[in-house]
């Protein structure tokens, strides 16, 4: 084979694995994503709605039921409605009220459920100016 | 002083843009404007020196006038943190990003004062492009002015947020800045070489130390980040695949990338478009993570500030990306490659498959970073990906990464025939083979083909390298003579840039090593103990011995003692806490505010060669929290004067009264009233040490997890090992001439080919046609270069001199 042809070759192989390992990329992250949504879009969702939840807890709304949690949650912004949440599992340390959380779960009976480990809170800001009282 | 400091930033904001004119308007020979630029260079590094000591003697100085000094410190705050809270700012980590750039710019100046005349012009005038660009964001965009005021000053600042209070979180920003901030180098070189043509690798030359350099602070900034979530925020992770996280990781991987391509372009002339590709991509990489921190685009537990300075930095991205690429494809021409790839069994093969797939690891990780936007685009609402469908790509992307770390170093330059490959990669192989069946035999391996697969590469890679410091070696005593470790030595510190590095691909398989260990056999428990009562967690003996509890004027500790054994045998006391804290600058008198603030975790660490012990404790406080309340209230209606109230709060309540209608009396009132209010909380917080409720202990058993710390500090070594200055070289080092710098190369790459004769990785034929080839082209540039330093010799005897440096 003249090195001419060899290359063409090896650039077309190695060019179809980049295309194929791509398209496996594309195809799984859309199927494995979960669909960030906000509190004020979960309330009155039907039973058994898949989300990663991002919200902010309500000011002294947490409390301690068994060895889980049960709190509310707003939108970001702080408008609309609260919604309900239950949650068992590790609660990070900067976890209290009117912080910015992101929870995987489901909605159940009105309530959001959220999975084990899976609650994550946003660390304080370096970069705010407010105190975080 | 903050008005003197406006207006110095005002002058560096002009010295900056001068700099850049002066050197482009510098015709071509034109000497004295190219030095006055580069004096204005330096006075710009001056002014911006004067405005950090400005900022920082405030914040010494506790001169809370100063708006950034009263919203990130305190009277109280430790000085250490004092000295570090300028960069938990905004502003201030602007101004420490224009600092490092302008110091930068600086020292790469001064070391190509006298070289690449072509090309440094339009290398200043892009750095300090970059460099107005962020001071100009200081002067002109709201609300990120350092020196912004207070008017009246206020008494005491905000203070610095508790968890930030952590000695790697005071290193790790400016460790990471300064990597973005030098990868600015090596791109300012490239546009200038792109711009001149002048495309052969004396940019590369002249900026392969900043690119390391870079590299090695992002990458050090980037552990450091790992230790600081480890030790502090109590969930026991170092990674995340948080945005922010990975918008750091991007330019380290890219950079990886870059380290290794550039060689082959010094060597062979080879993947130029791909190199000015890869440092695009790197610089851009390093705006991107810092724009990313500030805007707001994407989720992230790191919660970002204000989107002030976002959209600015975004267009600043937007202006290198289209503009480099532009500039690339205008000049593809230029950059064809001088040879192509001899071999598949060669270094430089080897290096384009390992920068591949670094390319590849980059973009499975900005897509997934990026894939909320992406999806939004395309179903209108964000979803986002999780670590585990992160975990699924770069898992296999790593384990192939180790493989080639293992095989690259092993083969020489051009080609390698089979037989001398059967023979460089027998004991490796045996050895990963040895392992994988030990570990099959002895060990749980099996569960984890993933692991598996990464500890038996990194045996392979790691024996290969061992092999390579002992082989060269050899070939140098035999060389030489003397003993073997003087050979060692002797070899090491005669070449360095490539032991040096052989060190950093040892640190980095150790350290890949701990993340297989630590995230695949990890155990994880949650246990709830009564005070006397023993949990068994992975072998380990854990009774919960007593609580603890501390007090002070800013936080509250509730801890645990424990007692750690192993098979009857007492092995360690461990006290992990959490540390409630009050918010800082705001008064309030009641002790429920101990927990109004943060708090934050004391890990109980045991580490260990083989394993960690990690242990969070959260603490019930439920009662204490009662008691609390109970007391703010008995307080209040002790004050107000309460019937039964003890007679103490008569005397109190008279004062409160009298402060009240006399401000002069007010901050008598509040010392009495906050020391009664200590005595109280200190009373009422020992009651948790007579608490039965059950804590509750997160327990980890990280097995190998010490030794991705030890990795990264192997490595490290390793980048301070390939930078050290050569012996002989280390005076006017920074003089030569970009003769005598490529005939340098060349005579270096001469005795790397040579080393891998006598080492053995060169078969005999191959040597000699390998040796020919660069003899030739030796030849053809001391010819070439005509008038050039070498020209009193014989040509002939010319590429023999390399002996002589090796042998003086």
């Amino acid at each position: 084979m003249d090195p001419q042809r060899k290359r063409k070759i090896r650039l077309v192989v190695a060019l179809s694995v980049a295309v194929l390992l791509s398209v496996a990329l594309i195809y799984t992250s859309f199927s494995a994503s979960t669909e960030a949504k906000e509190p004020s879009e979960l309330i009155g969702a039907s039973p058994g709605t898949n989300a990663e939840m991002t919200g902010k807890v309500v000011k002294g709304s947490i409390r301690h039921i068994g060895n889980g949690i049960a709190f509310r949650v707003v939108d970001r912004d702080g408008n609309g409605s609260s919604l309900p949440v239950t949650y068992r599992g590790t609660v990070p340390d900067p976890f209290r009220g009117g912080r910015e959380i992101v929870l995987t779960g489901s909605v159940e009976n009105g309530t959001f459920v959220g999975e084990p480990e899976t609650l994550i809170t946003k660390c304080p800001s370096k970069f705010t100016t407010k105190s975080n009282g | 002083m903050a008005s003197l400091g406006s207006v110095l930033l005002a002058l560096a904001f002009l010295a900056a843009i001068s700099a850049g004119v002066l050197a482009l308007t510098a015709r071509r020979g034109d000497e004295r404007r190219l030095l006055i630029s580069r004096r204005v260079v330096y006075g710009f590094c001056a002014l911006l020196t004067a405005c950090v000591v400005i900022i920082e003697v405030a914040f010494a100085g506790n001169d809370f006038g100063f708006k950034i000094v009263q919203e990130h410190s305190s009277i109280e705050t430790p000085t250490f943190y004092k000295l570090a809270a300028m960069w938990s700012s905004q502003e201030g980590s602007l101004l420490l990003w224009a600092w490092v750039l302008s110091i930068a710019s600086s020292i790469a100046l001064y070391a190509t004062r006298n070289r690449l005349r072509e090309l440094v012009p339009w290398a200043t005038a892009v750095m300090m492009g970059v460099a107005a660009f962020f001071t100009g964001l200081m002067l002109f965009a709201p609300d990120v002015q350092p020196f912004a005021t207070l008017s009246p000053a206020p008494a005491d600042g905000v203070g610095l947020n508790p968890l930030l209070q952590h000695p790697s979180m005071m290193i790790h920003p400016p460790m990471l800045y300064s990597g973005y901030v030098a990868f600015t180098v090596p791109f300012a070189f490239a546009i200038g070489a792109l711009v001149t043509r002048r495309l052969d690798a004396e940019w590369i030359r002249a900026t392969r130390r900043f690119a390391l350099i870079a590299w090695a602070f992002l990458g050090f900034g980037l552990l450091l980040g790992a230790r600081w979530s480890y030790t502090e925020l109590g969930w026991g992770g170092y990674w995340a695949w948080d945005p922010v996280e990975n918008a750091a990781l991007m330019p380290w991987l890219l950079g990886t990338a870059f380290l290794h391509s550039i060689m082959v372009q010094e060597k062979r002339g080879m993947l130029k478009v791909w190199n000015a590709c890869l440092i695009v991509g790197t610089f851009s990489m390093a705006l991107l993570g810092t724009f990313l921190v500030r805007s707001g685009v994407l989720q992230s537990i790191h919660a970002f500030g204000d989107n002030t300075v976002g959209p600015y930095i975004l267009a600043l991205i937007g202006v290198v990306v289209i503009g480099s690429t532009l500039l690339i494809v205008s000049r593809l021409d230029d950059l064809r490659s001088e040879k192509q790839i001899d071999s598949l069994i060669s270094r430089e093969a080897i290096f384009l498959v390992n920068n591949l797939l670094l390319v590849g690891l980059t973009a499975v990780i900005f897509w997934g970073t990026f894939f909320p936007l992406i999806s939004e685009l395309f179903t209108g609402s964000k979803a986002s990906l999780a670590a585990p469908w992160f975990d699924r790509y770069t898992t296999p992307l790593a384990i192939l990464l180790v493989l080639f770390t293992g095989v690259g170093p092993l083969l020489a330059w051009r080609r390698v025939s089979w037989e001398s490959a059967k023979r460089i990669f027998r004991i490796p192989l045996a050895v990963a083979a040895v392992v994988t069946l030990a570990l099959l035999v002895f060990t749980d391996a099996a569960h984890k083909p993933w692991a598996l697969a990464l500890f038996a590469l990194a045996a392979f890679a790691l024996t290969g390298l061992a092999q390579e410091f002992w082989t060269g070696a050899q070939a140098r005593q035999r060389l030489v003579g003397g003993s073997m470790p003087a050979a060692l030595v002797g070899l090491v510190s005669r070449n360095r840039r490539r032991y040096g590095g052989y060190v950093v691909h040892i640190g980095i398989v150790v350290l890949l090593v701990g993340i297989a260990a630590s995230s695949s056999f990890q155990t994880n428990r949650d246990v709830d103990l009564k005070p006397g009562e023993t949990a068994v967690v992975d072998g380990r003996e854990i009774t919960y011995v007593k609580p603890t509890y501390a007090v002070d004027s800013e936080k509250y500790t509730f801890g645990a003692k424990l007692r750690v054994a192993e098979d009857g045998k007492f092995v360690a006391f461990l006290e992990p806490s959490q540390r409630f804290f009050r918010p800082t600058g705001q008064e309030t008198g009641l002790i429920s505010s101990y927990f109004a603030g943060e708090a934050t975790s004391e890990v109980g660490l045991r580490p260990g060669a083989g394993a960690d012990l990690w242990i969070a404790v959260r603490p019930n406080i439920t009662e204490v929290q009662a008691r609390v309340r109970r007391a703010d209230k008995g307080f209040a209606a002790c004050v107000r004067g309460a019937p039964g109230a003890p007679p103490q709060c008569e005397a109190l309540g008279a004062m409160m009264r009298a402060a009240a209608a006399d401000p002069r009396l007010r901050p008598q009132a509040f010392a009495q009233i906050s020391k009664l209010q200590a005595i109280a909380a200190a009373k009422v917080g020992q009651t948790y040490l007579t608490d039965t409720a059950p804590a509750t202990f997160k327990v980890i058993v990280n097995p190998l997890v010490t030794w991705m710390w030890i990795g990264g500090l192997i490595a490290l070594a390793g980048v301070l090992l390939a930078l050290w200055p050569a012996r002989g070289r280390r005076r006017g080092a920074l003089v030569r001439t970009e003769a005598d710098a490529r005939k340098e190369a060349k005579y270096r790459e001469i005795r790397d080919a040579e080393l891998d004769h006598a080492s053995g990785k060169l078969s005999d034929e191959d040597f000699a046609a390998v040796d020919a080839e660069l003899r030739r082209e030796a030849v053809e540039m001391l010819n070439g270069s005509g008038n050039g330093a070498g020209a009193d010799n014989g040509n002939g005897s010319h590429p023999r001199e390399p002996e002589k440096i090796e042998q003086s």
